[in-house]
């Protein structure tokens, strides 16, 4: 096996403070205005997004993967602006993103399906196979790699997607509910790959499930009715909960009284 | 790379293999960061491993062993050359059939007296289905996934809609030398067309303004083509600068636009997301 050497690329400084800035961000989604005003800044880690149904938690990653543009606001991803036309490209380059309801063609292997990813993804030809087994390799497809995708359960199907999305190595992650459709077994172990993932990225994962946010991530952001409703890490959430509040865990009854907080103050 | 000339010694490398612990910290360091960009080292690291240290080396062919079922598994693909999904997409197939049936109609009619004006109404519709096909967004479902990528854009439309149109232009052409038809009184009003709809694609949505391309043409020529007007509209002489004119605003509003393919697109949340 050949050894992997380390590029320059690899160990360069960052010229940035934060991967993910967002200053007075407004989104619309259709003709609502479903982001309205949200200040973040994001760094290494994994970051869990919060917040009920029609928060606006798609499109916020949607704006963060640059496929929607903000209608107000400034977005700085490694502090550019995805703006012109030639930035863009870079940018993307160094993005992962996983779509809720992601398509795929049902024909295509998971290898192939990466593989194919991989070349949207600008990838440099000799590396694609490397990257591409090393994606599957992690999220534990290995040994269904040359098998169509229609032939998979739908969980494995979505770890398919999570290579898909890991396979350019990113430096920001986004993962719009991810674990959605995986058993609790493979939701344990997605959890574990987040962890190694967030130590030298910027993972933003959207979930409406606490626990997945109490368990897997190092930083919760709540939002509701486009707002951001509290910053903080996952024992503050917990802790923000009194034994009268809504949920059967400290983390559920901090995100019903962090939410009821938000709600009351407007 | 390093420079050729600087290497580390046997005697050192030979000390580092057998764990000697008075070689020093910052030695030990520098030698291990000249190894992982000195093959000529590294070379003579396996050496003195297999000499000196076979215990060692033992140790490690055991690990080999223990991993090779494993590696036989996860082994890579080779590299490919050449992938058939850079130029078409299984999402693409049923806008070029439709393509392909257009065009062998606007052969299969070139036998009519007035071939000429069969095939001015339908070959331009050809290649904007091609365009339909290459950017479709209710029929793709890898749009949303597709439109994330660095590879997102201008470029990769047009490539998919040239890999379109190289499997239907021949069809057409072949069929209007065969009838008598120059190729001519189609191509520049396909030209207009195709651009249209992918300029207008950027504003309302490639798919939607491709159709809306294909009914308008039909609309406004069918009716001139079916009364057997004397001059048809695509060998008058006005028609080429029309034409020409008219590729030329699409191709500019298309590229001042073009930014435009790299986002989902207005109205996609409806169809899309939850």
């Amino acid at each position: 096996m050949a050894a992997r050497v380390v590029g320059a690329k690899e160990t360069a400084p960052a010229k940035y403070a934060w991967e993910i800035q967002a200053r007075g961000l407004r989104l619309r989604a259709g003709r609502r205005t479903a982001v309205r005003g949200v200040d973040l800044t994001l760094g290494r880690g994994v970051h869990g997004l919060l917040g009920p149904n029609g928060a606006g938690k798609t499109t916020l990653i949607r704006a963060l993967a640059t496929v929607l543009r903000p209608a107000a606001g400034e977005l700085e991803l490694f502090g550019e602006r995805p703006r012109e036309r030639a930035g863009l490209r870079g940018l993307r380059r160094r993005i992962g993103y996983l779509p809720q309801n992601f398509g795929f063609y049902r024909r295509f292997t998971v290898r192939e399906f990466v593989e194919y990813m991989a070349w949207l993804k600008e990838m440099p030809k000799g590396e694609v196979p490397g990257a591409v087994q090393r994606a599957i390799d992690r999220v534990g497809l290995a040994d269904r790699a040359d098998e169509k995708l229609k032939a998979l359960s739908g969980g494995m199907v979505r770890r398919a997607g999570i290579a898909q999305a890991i396979v350019n190595d990113p430096g920001i992650l986004l993962l719009d509910e991810p674990t959605a459709g995986l058993d609790p077994a493979q939701r344990m172990r997605f959890r574990e790959l987040l962890r190694e993932l967030g130590s030298d990225t910027c993972v933003v994962v959207s979930t409406h499930l606490v626990e997945d946010v109490a368990t897997a991530c190092g930083a919760v952001v709540l939002i509701d009715e486009g707002r951001l409703a509290f910053q903080g890490s996952p024992a503050d959430l917990a802790a923000a909960g009194t034994e009268t509040d809504l949920g059967d865990s400290p983390s559920e009854r901090g995100y019903s009284a962090l939410l009821a907080r938000h709600r009351e103050a407007k | 790379m390093r420079e050729t000339g600087m290497h580390a010694s046997t005697e050192l490398i030979t000390r580092y293999v057998a764990g000697d612990s008075t070689i020093g910290a910052h030695t030990e360091w520098a030698l291990e960061a000249h190894l992982e960009s000195c093959p000529v080292c590294r070379a003579r690291l396996a050496e003195v491993t297999s000499l000196s240290a076979s215990g060692m080396s033992a140790l490690v062919d055991q690990g080999w062993r223990k991993l090779a079922p494993v590696m036989a598994v996860n082994r890579p693909a080779p590299a490919r050359r050449f992938r058939v999904s850079a130029w078409v997409t299984p999402a693409m197939a049923p806008w070029l059939c439709a393509a392909v049936f257009v065009a062998l109609l606007a052969v299969a009619f070139g036998s009519v007296p007035d071939a000429g004006s069969v095939l001015f109404l339908l070959a331009p519709v050809v290649p904007v289905l091609g365009v339909a096909a290459a950017w479709s967004r209710g029929l793709d479902p890898m749009y949303e996934l597709t439109v994330s990528t660095p590879r997102a854009g201008l470029a990769l439309v047009l490539r998919r809609t040239a890999a379109v149109l190289v499997a239907v232009l021949p069809l057409l052409a072949a069929g209007s030398v065969l009838v008598g038809v120059s190729p001519l009184v189609w191509l520049l009003p396909g030209l207009a067309c195709t651009l249209t709809s992918l300029a207008l694609g950027s504003v309302i949505g490639v798919e939607r303004a491709a159709l809306g391309v294909c009914v308008v043409w039909l609309l406004v020529f069918l009716a001139p083509v079916v009364a057997r007007l004397e001059v048809l509209p695509a060998t008058a002489p006005w028609s080429v600068p029309v034409w020409g004119g008219a590729s030329f605003l699409a191709g500019a509003a298309l590229v001042a636009r073009g930014r435009a393919l790299t986002t989902l697109g207005p109205g996609f949340d409806e169809k899309g997301g939850r």
